[in-house]
């Protein structure tokens, strides 16, 4: 988690990643920020998020992400 | 059948009297039955292509729904006695069937779609290149039709067929309601591209007489009729003749031309999808706003999450996504980081996808180069900001002007001017042209002449430029009410003789203003040519 937050922190540090919940709502991460975050995370935790996983409920905060990664480590 | 058509009107009368009479369950069938009627209109050979697309995506669509549901059963049953690998290798094997049922109705859709909208551009270009060769050989253009909407309900089609794919939702079982989520025929032609999980809730369900919700589509096709009517239609003279000329309108009728341009085709595009959403709601569906005040926008990014939503998120979900986090596109992105650093490297994706899904989305505008230049030049300048992004926190560090009015102002202003300049392109017949009168702007300085005699000669007349003047005012006055919530319900809350005034004088406006009272035809809309 905290090497997750460390990613979400060079796209935006202005951004309290630990509190937000509504990244994707409130506009923070656009299809750039998207695109950057999976790329980093692929590279950090070998874990390939496909085009059907991009979607809000995933995106919204920093936990549900990383619940996706283990999700997909998993599997 | 032209939204402002009188046939289309009577349609619309007919349909909406049955709509509440006939019994709520067969109100979808009545849609339906719409639908094709509408589209009759168009030609009957339209029907063989919306027919192959409507069938070919249901019938894919329940083959990979049914593969998805085999695979749960097969899975739950198979619990205890597979081991991790062979659950993993039994998901990969069905994911490829998927996949490749995927990828045939896709190739099949999108292929009638190119070949029917692309051929006769691949044979100019083919053409010019034999040209440039110094052969004299010459490929015979094609006699093609080009289906009404097929652009607007192959990409809504195909939306699904993905979504499908993707898991999102079940697959719809009954052929003639899926001919219907294909048909609708409010938005058949210029769009939204809607999503089936958003439109199905409501499309398929019993639609109470509800007056409020009637009363307000009724005023909103009655905006969308003003702004068509009075305002674009009147704008198109003036654009016509502006850009038809390029000997005598150079220089200031150039700027005056890409002005124009701006606001009739935002008056014709807005206008066509006020109607849409109008006649939908009027019949009980919400259908997804398309634009949230575009010209308001700061920066071309958020310009294009405010203008034709609905195709930049389909662009946005089943093209930019799929091609940017792909498998090789993220060794692409390794090899990259590795050879070129991490800055640059990390770029590679976003970028490649970007470039790949404005080159789409300019063709999809038109089979034309003047519009692959104007996708790429988004593109171009969607990356430049992108890049100057260090910059500008650098300069808004230095300077506190973010939340000034004037700056915002000079944003708004600067991101018009730019969205402007680019869609020149759609305007001039081809690309060096319109860079040649794109320059003439900033050369030829004929503002006095353009403003004492020429701007009179274009068969708009002071009182056309007073109409334009009042309607342009009166869009902007929605426009920045509208940023606080609803106009309509704004209106509602007034004393009732506040509605009937202010509808009553849009509607004598249009009326009197609009195209049936000037004597002049309503011209096609622009986006019904996609």
């Amino acid at each position: 988690m905290d090497r997750l937050l460390e990613i979400l922190s060079d796209l935006h540090p202005e951004i309290d990643f630990e509190e937000y919940t509504t990244l994707i709502d409130d506009g923070v991460l656009d299809s750039f920020d998207i695109v950057t975050l999976i790329s980093e995370i692929n590279e950090e935790f070998d874990v390939v998020i496909s085009a059907e996983y991009i979607i809000p409920e995933n995106f919204n905060s920093a936990e549900a992400l990383y619940a996706l990664i283990e999700r997909l480590e998993e599997e | 059948m032209l939204f402002t058509s009188y046939s289309f009107l009577a349609f619309l009368l007919i349909l909406f009297l049955l709509y509440y009479i006939v019994p709520k369950k067969c109100q979808w069938v009545l849609l339906l039955i719409a639908g094709y009627v509408f589209y009759a209109h168009a030609g009957w050979e339209c029907f063989l292509f919306i027919g192959v697309t409507t069938i070919t995506t249901y019938g894919v669509g329940l083959l990979i729904d049914r593969n998805h549901n085999q695979q749960k059963a097969y899975l739950a049953e198979n619990k205890a006695s597979l081991s991790k690998e062979e659950k993993k290798a039994y998901k990969e094997k069905q994911k490829n069937k998927r996949f490749a049922l995927m990828v045939v109705c896709l190739v099949l859709n999108f292929g009638i779609l190119a070949v029917l909208k692309y051929t006769n551009f691949a044979i100019a270009n083919i053409n010019g290149i034999l040209e440039m060769a110094g052969s004299e050989k010459v490929l015979a253009f094609q006699d093609l039709i080009l289906p009404l909407g097929i652009s607007f309900y192959t990409f809504q089609s195909m939306g699904y067929l993905i979504d499908i794919h993707r898991g999102k939702y079940s697959a719809q079982k009954n052929l003639f309601k899926f001919a219907l989520f294909v048909s609708f025929f409010p938005q058949l032609i210029q769009g939204p591209i809607s999503r089936y999980d958003d439109l199905e809730k409501s499309l398929f369900a019993q639609h109470a007489f509800d007056w409020h919700t009637i009363s307000f589509g009724l005023q909103r096709i009655l905006w969308g009729f003003f702004k068509k009517l009075v305002i674009a239609d009147r704008m198109l003279i003036g654009v016509n003749a502006l850009i038809g000329d390029t000997q005598t309108y150079t220089g200031f009728y150039v700027f005056m031309g890409m002005l124009f341009y701006a606001l009739q085709l935002y008056a014709d595009f807005t206008g066509g999808i006020d109607i849409t959403i109008g006649i939908a709601q009027t019949l009980g569906i919400p259908v997804q706003e398309n634009f949230i005040r575009p010209y308001f926008s700061k920066g071309i990014k958020e310009y294009w999450r405010r203008w034709h939503i609905s195709l930049g998120s389909w662009f946005t979900d089943y093209l930019f996504y799929p091609i940017s986090v792909c498998k090789p596109m993220l060794k692409i992105s390794k090899w990259s980081r590795k050879l070129l650093g991490e800055h640059i490297g990390k770029r590679v994706p976003v970028y490649a996808a970007s470039i790949a899904v404005w080159f789409v989305t300019g063709i999809w505008h038109g089979a034309a180069w003047n519009f692959i230049v104007w996708g790429l030049g988004n593109c171009f300048f969607i990356m430049l900001s992108q890049e100057c992004e260090p910059l500008y926190d650098k300069f808004h560090a230095r300077f506190q002007v973010k939340d000034k009015t004037w700056f915002k102002a000079f944003q708004i202003i600067r991101t018009f001017l730019l969205m402007s300049s680019l869609r020149m392109l759609d305007c001039y017949r081809n690309v060096p042209m319109t860079f040649k009168m794109f320059g003439s702007m900033f050369t030829d300085w004929n503002v006095k002449e353009a403003i004492t005699v020429g701007m009179w000669n274009l068969g708009l007349g002071a009182h056309d430029y007073i109409i334009l003047l009042i309607g342009v005012l009166l869009l902007f006055m929605v426009s920045m009410l509208g940023r606080r919530g609803s106009v309509r319900e704004m209106i509602a809350r007034k004393p009732a003789w506040v509605s009937v005034a202010v509808f009553g004088t849009v509607f004598i406006a249009t009326i009197l203003f609009g195209a049936y009272g000037m004597g002049y035809d309503a011209s096609q809309f622009i986006y019904n040519q996609f």
